[in-house]
């Protein structure tokens, strides 16, 4: 076999050093990763192991950590836990038949052919037999306890209204911004990015009293609807980014063709900016999933209209005793944005570099 | 006011004339255009007075009332009671300042700490699988908020939560009454609540990242050959040639933890538990305003918040001159 003959050439020891020096040093860098990361997201597995244990073992200090329950063995029509028993032969998992205080009665679960056996010994002091087993239903019943179809759909109608209105109207703002020259241009831009320091409290108390006692539109969705339909800053400063990187050729043709400024931007400026707008979306998508503190003050007492945060929150509330069915309720609330973060990462990742790095 | 230096930098670089010269003095053509602009940001000058500049003024007229939204009939003019109640004679609303500042700098020391070392990490040219820890550190920051409070508040249960099973599993007693009482002891509750910002610090990374990535390979290759250890060149190097991310996260994490309001409230519906420690100033806000309906008392108090946040800003926009290192300024 031919040998290629770099490989042949004999490396010199401080070659070899290095390499093996490099190696260890990426060993070493990726294991310190691994562990940082099995800690950053231990509350994961966390939340999805307790959400699938008995409500009894989700609360219990000393319990497993992977779902399980104490192993049961029919014998004669009833059922009886299994314990570890130490004998003569090792420790056997032996049925309970009878316990009492000097010698037990117990059934070897694997030859129960034998019989009663007898033990001597305090039955007390013996473990039970655990084995892993998932309560699936804890799913089926957050899901149903919290009403999730009602808060899903009310969640997925917000998000995907809004998401509509700001797309539309960020983008049209950008391009305003990112194609025309206007008298004040930038001290309009100025003032429109300087709305991001702008504590939503300040605007809070009056937006509220002219929705709840002017228009009454308190315990409904408007409230937080209208206000999303004319762009906000983050959006219109990503979407002007991407815009002025396109090429005014494009533009300039579209307008020897004939198209005015409107035609421009959607034949033109929009299919160019899908990655941008994909972005846009996206954020916007999960930060109505996330919205609280609107549907808080907005919807109280509209229970039928309230979004997964709120309900989530309210669930949490009245079942502290059942934490594995808050917890599988949690997990449910999480499946669909980490999905669709999963699936559409890198659009939503540059996106966020793009807003946080061009500023 | 509201954007980083850089970016002034680039609108000061942008031609002056158009700003100065009126509508008449175009021609038509820029006419038709100025009016096309216009017209397409419209929506965003629309919005801005009907739900910013409006209400912000609306807001400090309100300020100047005693309105109750349960009786607005009853509404009558107080001048500057509303603030002098506030300022001199409201001990929460010093207090909910204080709660704010002092949880705001634990948790902006280890957040911001946490996400610039991750990103270094994640930014290793010796880490092996970069791109899938990078999706994987993201992740929580993807898990909604509510559900992370949740799942965290669980975690950090003293006796069935996993954190203190861990810290227990080195030798030290964290499990049991006499053990770590994350949420319930005064002393760790703004621990705890840093440990839940944590799962939100993605983006941080991620802009850091972008950052270290933009890091000239040669300064950190020159350094190499002058001995620099790898401290050394964070300090000397990277942690400089970043200052202008490090500072945009900045300002972005004190706006928000000036807001801080949803962890304490998903936990104990702020109530301040334990003893009185998280009556957060937003808190205290939000139960002035929607909780007993005082709508003058309630605008006094987001004025303030605004006042605070402004010179805090205005703060760190002068002193960051001092720190923040712009490298395309010395061209």
């Amino acid at each position: 076999m031919a040998k290629r003959p770099d490989i042949e050439k004999p490396l010199s020891s401080y070659q070899a050093a290095r390499k093996r020096r490099n190696l260890l040093i990426q060993m070493g860098i990726t294991l310190f990763a691994l562990v940082v990361l099995s800690i950053y997201t231990m509350p994961l597995g966390y939340g999805v192991m307790t959400s699938l244990k008995t409500k009894d073992q989700a609360s219990d200090p000393q319990g497993p950590v992977i779902p399980s329950e104490a192993l049961q063995y029919e014998y004669e029509g009833e059922k009886y836990d299994v314990v570890y028993v130490p004998t003569d032969d090792g420790v056997q998992k032996w049925a309970l038949i009878k316990p009492t205080r000097r010698v037990s009665q117990f059934i070897d679960i694997n030859n129960p052919e034998a019989g009663i056996i007898e033990w001597e010994g305090n039955w007390r002091a013996l473990e039970p037999v655990f084995e892993t087993s998932f309560q699936w239903g804890n799913y089926k019943e957050a899901w149903e306890t919290i009403e999730f179809l009602k808060l899903l759909k009310n969640t997925f109608i917000y998000a995907f209204v809004t998401m509509i209105g700001t797309l539309v109207a960020s983008a049209l703002v950008a391009y305003g911004f990112a194609r025309f020259k206007f008298p004040f241009r930038n001290a309009l831009f100025m003032v429109m990015i300087s709305t991001i320091i702008l504590p939503p409290a300040v605007t809070l108390v009056p937006t509220y009293a002219f929705f709840v006692k002017v228009l009454n539109w308190g315990g409904s969705w408007l409230p937080l609807i209208v206000p999303q339909m004319f762009g906000n800053a983050y959006n219109v400063f990503l979407l002007r980014q991407y815009f002025m990187t396109i090429p005014r050729e494009l533009d300039d043709a579209a307008k020897i063709d004939g198209a005015g400024p409107m035609r421009t931007f959607i034949s033109v400026i929009l299919p160019q900016a899908v990655p941008a707008l994909t972005a846009v979306s996206l954020f916007h998508f999960f930060f109505a999933w996330n919205d609280f503190f609107g549907p808080l003050i907005y919807l109280a007492g509209s229970r039928d209209l309230r979004p997964i945060t709120v309900g989530l929150t309210e669930f949490n509330g009245l079942y502290r005793t059942e934490p594995q069915l808050i917890l599988a309720a949690a997990t449910i609330s999480m499946i669909l944005p980490l999905t669709i973060f999963f699936i559409a990462q890198r659009v939503f990742i540059q996106g966020i570099v793009i807003t946080g790095v061009d500023k | 006011m509201g954007v980083s230096l850089k970016w002034t930098r680039v609108v000061r670089a942008q031609p002056r004339s158009r700003f100065q010269m009126g509508l008449r003095s175009m021609s038509p053509a820029q006419r038709r255009e100025a009016r096309w602009g216009l017209i397409f940001i419209s929506p965003w000058l629309i919005g801005f007075t009907l739900f910013y500049l409006m209400p912000m003024i609306a807001s400090l007229i309100f300020s100047t009332y005693d309105f109750k939204l349960s009786a607005p009939e009853d509404a009558r003019f107080v001048g500057l009671d509303n603030w002098n109640r506030m300022l001199f004679h409201d001990s929460n609303v010093w207090e909910g300042l204080r709660i704010t500042f002092t949880f705001g700098t634990v948790s902006l020391l280890i957040g911001m700490t946490s996400a610039f070392l991750l990103a270094v990490l994640l930014n290793s040219k010796h880490l092996l699988a970069r791109n899938v820890f990078r999706t994987l550190f993201y992740a929580p920051t993807m898990v909604p908020l509510i559900a992370a409070i949740v799942i965290w508040s669980r975690v950090l249960n003293p006796q069935t939560g996993w954190l203190n099973k861990i810290i227990e599993s080195f030798g030290i007693n964290a499990v049991g009454v006499d053990g770590l009482r994350w949420l319930d002891d005064p002393n760790l509750v703004y621990f705890a609540y840093t440990f839940i910002g944590l799962w939100g610090i993605g983006n941080a990374v991620l802009i850091n990242l972008a950052g270290l990535q933009g890091v000239p390979t040669e300064l950190y290759e020159a350094a190499e050959i002058d001995g620099a250890g790898w401290g050394r060149r964070l300090w000397k190097i990277t942690i400089p040639m970043v200052s202008p991310i490090i500072f945009y996260n900045l300002i972005l994490n004190v706006l928000g933890l000036l807001q801080y309001f949803i962890v304490p409230w998903v936990l104990n519906q702020g109530n301040g538990y334990p003893e009185g420690s998280t009556r957060f100033y937003m808190v205290y806000f939000y139960k002035q305003a929607f909780t007993f309906q005082n709508m003058g008392y309630g605008a006094a108090l987001a004025w303030m918040l605004f006042i605070v946040a402004l010179i805090i800003t205005m703060f760190l926009f002068t002193t960051g001159r001092s720190w923040v290192y712009y490298s395309s300024e010395e061209h």
